[in-house]
């Protein structure tokens, strides 16, 4: 049997799709089931990684150098716009998918311990399989609409797993929160998808691409609008500035949800979509420049606001921003091999960190649950000292932490350290790209600081549970341990993926996405070997230094419980109100939203005129009409006579003119 | 042949119909008008017939048929009328109205 080749990716996202129906099926009929659930929900998951991973043998033997397409069925064919149900496969595709089924499928795993005793489970399990399958649609999309699928698709199950305990209002309205902010990107994909099929009469990426550079003038206003409207998109689904608010508040779901779809894949989209329209951003340079300038302010300003949260799970709500911020700068700065790495080792230590985060949770929660306390389990002024009791756990966080540090020879040391190089060999040609860079190099200053806080505080130093409780706390059972085993492998190991020149390697990732990223850029200017080493060096230092600062500066044996704090003062307070953004969002938008939505929309609009003017206005109307002609029925039969035989006269008079 | 008096005598019999229907108040005059204007109708069908061929003649039947079922309801309606009001003038009869 001669099939073309990939025909059968299909199978790859279907798998989680079949996992969706199957335990969809199980969540009504028998949510008890949790056997079955749990064999089909990993299941599928490891399944699909299979298929993925044979899927990109496949492609590697092939040595494409086009996108493979594989089309299925017409989806729309409306007049000039064609559009199929088509997948493609690629290299960075290919990348993303081993991310997404990868890492998707340990945390499914995790997930089966710590959703455990949750009434809930199928439920989760049906919605996690139809995110993964979304996700696969997205990334394996050959057209932007194929591709929008899947991106509302993931943000509908972003949306019902942050609301998963939704009998508890503030879990609702995360969820809601996230789902609005989320359309205001989603507007943005939608115009720049309108602006490329009116300007290029196609919506599949294998004809845009090409075309690009001939439809479009280099830095023309066309193609700038649309790199800024698709970035809005990326701004929503990934939070940047200024559409980050959502994510923090994303941590009111389970914790696996928020490793799998709020760290390692979902939020990485927007990278995945910059990368993927690379095509379309090397002909803006000012989009290209905003994309890098508000990923690297966002590294930033994010990492402030890590630094005083007391949420183990808010700081690294606020950590993944700050990296997505990294990721941005990189692809912004047309690094995009740089881009898509640190995207890939981020999905391993962050998932290793909310993970380690998660069973933190579990074991807090636990004890408290076995003394009745009420306490927050999620604060860490009430942990303290946890690596006594969880040493798996603390030790892995703790790879995890150096990581995303940037600390060699570990995973997030290479990526981030070249989407550092990257920027400052921009500079040479555009000096705001030195602003940039200092700006990430700031950042991960704080990165190093605010990570150590949390490692300090969380497994450090005095336990500050209480006395019965602490009795209470365990290391999380092996099938939760086992996922984060192997992420913690995958953290140490995964900067072998693209070692660069300099020390070396192979830079290997950087090769094998050169089929896709080659179109899109022209080729960076390098910087000199001599400055690449201080780069790094500097990069380290300011890693060490970050590291020291916190571990010397923050006395973990000076916190209080956190029912017994004192509240903030001065900077720190501005930090942990998270520099007011919500209050000053809530004051511009959401207030006069509310104000015209009622005293407006609904007092004068809805009720003036809808319901007053045309509902009333044409019952009214109708009866004024009714009325008149009811003056002719006058019960007399008289008057009929005359109204009929007048007529009859001017019908026949009519006639026989 | 005999076009015009018939057409004459026709007119001059819905012409007096209508006026009855229009000036007379009680219900059973009224009605016969409606039959003579119906007649006055017959009239002219069956002097027209005599140039354009029989088909004026069958009409003829067809009107005497629904004019006679005709007279059957509307007598049955103004004798319930009368049952009920004591009386068939219509001036009285005018419940029905807007």
């Amino acid at each position: 049997m001669a099939l073309p080749p990939l025909t059968l990716l299909w199978v790859v996202p279907a798998l989680p799709l079949a996992g969706f129906v199957v335990n969809g099926a199980l969540a009504l009929v028998a949510p008890g089931a949790k056997r079955a659930v749990s064999l089909v929900g990993v299941g599928v998951l490891v399944l699909a990684f299979a298929a993925a991973a044979l899927a990109v043998l496949e492609l590697a033997q092939l040595h494409a150098a086009a996108p493979l397409v594989v089309q299925y069925w017409d989806w729309l064919p409306v007049g000039e716009l064609q559009v199929a149900v088509a997948l493609q496969l690629d290299q960075l595709s290919a990348v993303m998918i081993l991310v997404v089924t990868g890492v998707g499928a340990l945390i499914h795993l995790f997930s089966v311990g710590y959703m455990h005793d949750d009434p809930g489970y199928a439920r989760y399990f049906a919605y996690l399989n139809l995110f993964v399958f979304f996700m696969l649609m997205l990334v394996l999309g050959a057209s932007f609409p194929v591709m929008f699928v899947g991106w509302e698709g993931v943000g509908l199950c972003s949306y019902l797993l942050i609301g998963f305990w939704f009998t508890e209002k503030i879990n609702a309205d995360a969820g809601k929160k996230a789902f609005i902010v989320n359309r205001i990107g989603d507007f943005g994909f939608l115009v720049a998808m309108m602006l490329i099929f009116w300007h290029t009469g196609s919506l599949d990426f294998a004809t845009v691409f090409p075309k690009a550079a001939t439809a479009f003038a280099t830095g023309g206003p066309v193609v700038t609008a649309i790199t800024l409207f698709l970035f809005l998109g990326c701004t929503g689904k990934s939070a940047q500035i200024p559409l980050y608010i959502w994510l923090p508040d994303a941590m009111q779901g389970p914790t696996p949800v928020s490793a799998l779809i709020h760290a390692a894949t979902m939020v990485t989209a927007g990278v995945y979509l910059v990368a993927r329209c690379g095509a379309l951003f090397a002909l803006a340079p000012v989009g290209s420049a905003t994309v890098a300038g508000v990923g690297a302010l966002t590294a930033l300003f994010a990492a402030t606001i890590a630094l005083k949260q007391w949420d183990i799970k808010r700081v690294l709500a606020y950590s993944t921003v700050s990296q997505l911020g990294y990721m941005f700068l990189g692809v912004g700065t047309g690094a995009y091999a740089a881009g898509i790495f640190h995207l890939t080792t981020h999905a391993f230590f962050k998932a290793l960190l909310f993970l380690g985060s998660g069973s933190v949770i579990h074991a807090m929660h636990r004890a408290y649950h076995a003394t009745h306390a009420h306490d927050d389990a999620q604060d860490m002024r009430n942990m303290g000292g946890l690596a006594r009791h969880m040493p798996w756990t603390a030790t892995l966080m703790w790879i995890a932490t150096l990581a995303i540090a940037g600390i060699p020879p570990l995973a997030g040391f290479f990526s981030k350290d070249e989407i550092l190089g990257a920027a400052f060999a921009r500079g040479a040609a555009q000096p705001a790209w030195f602003v940039f860079w200092g700006m990430g190099l700031a950042a991960a200053l704080l990165t190093a600081f605010y990570m150590t806080r949390l490692m300090l505080y969380t497994f450090h130093g005095p336990n500050r549970t209480g006395d019965r409780e602490r009795e209470q706390l365990h290391e999380a059972p092996p099938l939760m341990t086992a996922p984060l085993v192997v992420l913690g492998v995958l953290t140490l190991l995964g900067g072998a993926l693209n070692i660069p020149l300099l020390f070396g390697g192979g830079a290997r990732l950087e090769h094998w996405l050169a089929p896709v990223t080659d179109v899109a850029v022209a080729p960076a200017a390098e910087a000199s070997p001599a400055t690449e080493r201080a780069l790094v060096v500097s990069a380290v230092l300011v890693a060490v230094l970050g590291l020291v600062a916190a571990l010397r500066l923050l006395k973990p044996e000076t916190l209080v419980p956190a029912r017994l704090a004192p509240p903030e003062r001065g900077l720190g307070r501005l930090l942990w109100n998270k520099w007011y953004v919500d209050e000053l969002y809530d004051a511009i938008v959401v207030r006069p939203v509310m104000w015209l939505s009622r005293k407006v929309l609904w007092k004068v609009v809805d009720v003036r005129v809808v319901d007053g003017l045309l509902v009333n206005g044409t019952a009214a109307a109708s009866r004024a009409v009714g009325w008149v002609g009811s003056r002719l029925q006058t019960g007399e039969v008289g008057v009929y006579v005359v109204l009929f035989v007048v007529g009859v006269i001017a019908v026949v008079g009519a006639v026989v003119r | 042949m005999l076009l015009e008096p018939a057409l004459t005598v026709s007119g001059v019999l819905f012409a007096l119909g209508v006026l009855g229907v229009l000036l007379r108040r009680n219900a059973i005059v009224i009605f016969m008008c409606v039959e003579l204007m119906l007649n006055a109708a017959n009239l002219a069908f069956v002097a027209f017939a005599q140039q354009l061929g029989v088909a004026g003649q069958i009409f003829v039947f067809f009107v005497m048929a629904v004019a006679a079922a005709e007279a059957a309801v509307g007598l049955a309606i103004i004798l319930a009328v009368y049952r009920h009001r004591r009386t068939v003038d219509l001036q009285n009869i005018n419940l029905l109205k807007g």
